[in-house]
């Protein structure tokens, strides 16, 4: 058996997939970037190889992918992670249409067509606005757990709406709304909204067609795929791999590279 | 490599920067005995009635862009927004500003004073720029008002009422210029040496439209990035002169002799690819090899439509009736340039199949809002009309703040993966 593994290193998490030839997922491991990106994607990678109790030498093909992409030193090939993030969303829901990816820093809406090819891209440029770093603030500014913003957000009943489309002036204008007493699941939702108004214009930019998948980190805030929903009109594809999509689509490539180079000479791909 | 190759193979390359370097030294040498220089912009310069009068011209755009390329151009900018100017007006105003205010000084000498300022109103910026050197200097400025289009998609035609009038309109001017002329340069007017400034700007008009057509050549036997820009600094600032022609002539000779011979200007052609808006100056030959290093040629590119003030035409001036065919010609060739500003969508349509491009990339610039403005939906117009694979990627032609060379390569290689992939596909379903 071979396997065929993708290591996408983000800006804040690094995640690695292992796929059998098949492309079933049989290990995944997500791991914090940190300063050291090369040690994070050794060790996200050996983290995923150890839940199937695989050696590096069972892989055969690995490609890297993500911002750090040309850091996976063992890695064979890198893909962008625009490429990735369209063909593991198409794989895990093959009616995907729209693919929109929130990280820690970026933000990308795909289109992709039916047969899977991306048709346009568009993400955040030169500002992290409408990207997880917007929830970070909100987190350091409210002093609440980053996992706990999006159940503490759905408990809103009297939204309040933040203005500034700046991740930097956010944490004063959440600070400004706590002095005026207004509730911080308010305030929350109300950072939610503003991300999702952001994003859906990335979205809007690209045509937003169903189906829409959510990827990335952000992707696992039950608060951020409502305030998504609300935005786009659109019931979006969520599931508890969404994080590790982009790493899929990086090992789906890599599977395509062994498959092909087993196909005879002048054979087709 | 034969001798007969090696002499004409990157002919045009080596001719044109020394052509260059010629004028920038002439241009050097006049400042340092005081005299001045006629400013003029690359849409619509009227370089033939300026040399008939043997003014010497400086092309202030020109001027920034070889401060960016030179890699000096934040310094400049950085000078003029310390003076006052905002981080968010054109980049090429701030830096000739700080020429000014440096008395001339450039990385490629010194930049004369201005004797007076020449511009069309095909960009709004040049006659506000033409108003900061009346007021630092105070020279003559002269606005030549040539009228674009009434209607979208409904062009006038020489013959027509409606031609004619405009054609008279701008006529009227260029007498007006030609008066103003004489008074700057204390010499009379003379309609024989216009007839030999129209002349050599015939050839060189011709040639590059010859040049641009060549390129549909597969492989493509020349840049429209790299090359190109080398091809359209001549243009421009020897337009009207017997030294532009001859470049010119020699360089119909140099691509006809490559296409003739098979010779690229890359050894992988890939993907052939089409330019839209201006080029990123701060890393201009890095820029061009993060599409390269896929294999991507430019082939074409509406910078050499517009910024050549739309010569890429052709036109050719009547010389038995000179002052009304340069009226003609003006109000043709600059017409063109704006719609290839602002509604290139068709010509870039009409020139897919021809020049077999695979796609499209439209980069705006932070720089210039009369550029840029549109160009996104430009780019839906085409790919909703051809299907066509197409990349929107931001930079500046100017300011390196706002250049990221990291985001930039993300979506080069995202759109190159997507070009490979749709290959690959079209491939296997023809199979």
């Amino acid at each position: 058996m071979a396997y065929a593994a993708g290591v996408d290193v983000g800006s804040t998490q690094t995640k690695a997939v292992v796929i059998d030839e098949d492309g079933v997922m049989v290990g995944r491991a997500l791991v914090d970037t940190g300063a050291n990106v090369i040690q994070a994607a050794q060790h996200a990678f050996d983290e995923a190889l150890k839940s199937e109790n695989l050696s590096d030498q069972d892989v055969e093909y690995v490609i890297g992918t993500g911002y750090g992409r040309y850091r996976v030193t063992f890695g064979n090939d890198q893909v962008t992670e625009i490429s990735c993030h369209a063909r593991g969303a198409v794989h895990l829901f093959p009616g995907t249409r729209t693919v929109v990816d929130m990280g820690g820093q970026d933000t990308k809406a795909i289109s992709v067509s039916e047969t899977g090819e991306i048709v346009d891209f568009c993400r955040n440029d030169k500002c992290a606005a409408g990207t997880g770093r917007f929830l970070g603030a909100a987190s350091a500014a409210l002093d609440i757990p980053i996992g706990d913003l999006g159940d503490t957000a759905l408990g809103s009943t009297s939204p309040v709406k933040i203005s500034t489309t700046c991740t930097v002036f956010a944490e004063s204008e959440v600070l400004s709304w706590l002095g005026k007493g207004k509730k911080i699941e308010d305030i929350l939702w109300g950072v939610h909204r503003s991300i999702a108004t952001r994003s859906g214009g990335l979205m809007r930019r690209v045509g937003v067609q169903d189906e829409v998948t959510f990827t990335g980190g952000v992707s696992r805030n039950k608060a951020m795929v409502a305030a998504l929903e609300e935005r786009t009109g659109v019931k979006l594809n969520v599931s508890d791999d969404c994080q590790y999509i982009g790493a899929l689509g990086a090992a789906l490539f890599a599977l395509d590279r062994i498959r092909a180079g087993r196909a005879p000479a002048g054979g087709e791909a | 490599m034969s001798t007969e190759q090696q002499s004409i193979v990157g002919r045009g390359n080596r001719d044109g920067a020394q052509l260059f370097r010629d004028w920038f030294a002439d241009l050097s040498a006049a400042a340092e005995r005081g005299e001045r220089a006629a400013y003029v912009f690359v849409m619509g310069s009227m370089n033939e009635v300026l040399k008939s009068f043997d003014m010497r011209v400086s092309f202030p755009e020109i001027n920034s862009l070889q401060l960016a390329v030179r890699h000096v151009a934040h310094e400049y900018l950085a000078e003029a927004e310390d003076y006052g100017y905002s981080p968010d007006i054109c980049g090429y105003v701030k830096a000739d500003v700080a020429v000014q205010l440096n008395r001339g000084k450039h990385a490629m000498g010194r930049i004369p004073k201005p004797s007076v300022a020449v511009y069309t109103n095909a960009c709004n910026t040049y006659v506000k720029w033409a108003e900061i050197w009346e007021r630092m200097h105070g020279i003559p400025i002269f606005t030549l008002d040539v009228p674009g289009h009434r209607q979208l998609g409904i062009h006038t035609a020489p013959g027509s009422d409606d031609f004619e009038r405009d054609r008279r309109y701008v006529e009227i001017q260029i007498r007006e210029l030609i008066t103003t002329c004489e008074r700057v340069s204390g010499q009379t007017f003379d309609i024989d040496k216009l007839r030999e400034t129209m002349g050599h700007a015939n050839t060189m008009s011709r040639c590059w439209k010859r040049i641009l057509e060549l390129n549909a050549a597969s492989p493509s036997v020349f840049n429209a990035l790299t090359d190109g820009t080398v091809y359209l600094g001549v243009a421009n600032g020897l337009r009207g002169t017997p030294e532009g022609a001859k470049y010119f002539e020699d360089l119909v000779q140099e691509m006809e002799y490559k296409v003739e011979h098979g010779i690229g200007t890359t050894t992988s052609e890939g993907h052939r690819l089409t330019f839209v808006g201006v080029p990123c100056y701060p890393i201009f030959r890095r820029f061009n090899e993060l599409f390269s290093d896929w294999g991507g040629v430019f082939v074409n590119s509406t910078y050499l439509w517009f910024a050549s003030g739309g010569s890429n035409c052709g036109y050719q001036y009547d010389l038995s009736d000179p002052i009304a065919s340069l009226a003609e010609g003006t109000l043709l060739s600059v017409r063109d340039a704006m719609d290839a500003m602002f509604d290139q969508t068709t010509m870039i349509q009409d020139s897919i199949e021809r020049f077999g491009i695979d796609g499209v990339v439209y980069h705006p610039i932070k720089s210039c809002r009369t550029v840029s403005t549109g160009l996104a939906d430009s780019r839906r117009a085409l790919m909703e009309e051809t299907g066509i694979s197409s990349l929107f990627i931001e930079s500046d032609l100017m300011d390196r703040r706002v250049v990221s060379e990291a985001q930039l390569k993300n979506r080069i290689d995202a759109f190159f993966e997507g070009l490979q992939s749709r290959k690959q596909n079209a491939m296997a379903g023809g199979i």
